[in-house]
């Protein structure tokens, strides 16, 4: 198990690979991209910034959660924080067990809670030169 | 007592600082830094009731303060 914050492009492949053995025949990759529409604005970018330590601490106790609920799982944590241009990967988790099915519900279970626990926020620069906080109490869909 | 104050992102814009040192009464609370934080002439206000945390670990605005302390407030999260 192991939860990071990263200022370089992720290698999602070296989380599966570090997640993946012999007795784990189910592999699952989530990776989080920046997309160029929000909200119906053009999105250039998206600056990322964390309470690095905090973030790290409460990505791996998400993942130790996950862990436990669906016990067998092998989960890793990378999130990409710094100026981060459309298509770039925000965010991977990779999860491995036996079987499919807790693979891929303890990679589901990560992602949400991630998303509302870690301390990390992020700028959008959009296309008209124009920057926004992105605060996702105000959004409507997930 | 002196502790640490730590704030983020759109917090930080919104006051204008992001780490800083407070000298509180020693049964202060997370509230009390609060208060001092966003009390100063010119300063914009935060939510009433953000999300805390002291020394990394979310807490409210009632959890009481030692020295040493660092408390971070923190804005919505928006990490994936």
């Amino acid at each position: 198990m192991r939860a990071t914050i990263v200022t370089q492009t992720i290698d999602h492949d070296s989380l599966l690979r570090e997640v993946t053995d012999e007795r784990r025949g189910a592999s699952a990759l989530f990776l989080g991209t920046v997309r160029s529409i929000n909200d119906g604005r053009e999105v250039r970018a998206i600056e990322y910034s964390a309470y690095e330590d905090m973030a790290e601490r409460e990505m791996m106790a998400v993942l130790r959660e996950a862990e436990s609920q669906f016990a067998g799982t092998r989960l890793v944590a990378e999130h990409r924080i710094g100026l981060l241009n459309v298509g770039d990967v925000s965010i991977a988790i990779a999860a491995a067990h036996e079987h499919r099915s807790p693979a891929l519900d303890a990679l589901r279970y990560a992602i949400d809670e991630i998303k509302t626990r870690a301390p990390i926020w992020k700028r959008e620069h959009y296309v008209d030169g124009s920057e926004a906080w992105v605060d996702p109490s105000h959004a409507v869909t997930r | 007592m002196l502790i640490t104050v730590r704030l983020f992102a759109s917090y930080a814009d919104k006051l204008g600082i992001r780490d800083t040192s407070l000298n509180l009464p020693d049964a202060a609370r997370v509230t009390d830094a609060l208060f001092s934080i966003t009390s100063l002439p010119g300063r914009e206000s935060l939510p009433r009731n953000p999300l805390v945390a002291v020394n990394q670990v979310y807490a409210s605005l009632d959890t009481p303060l030692a020295a040493g302390d660092e408390v971070a407030f923190i804005p919505p999260v928006a990490g994936g």
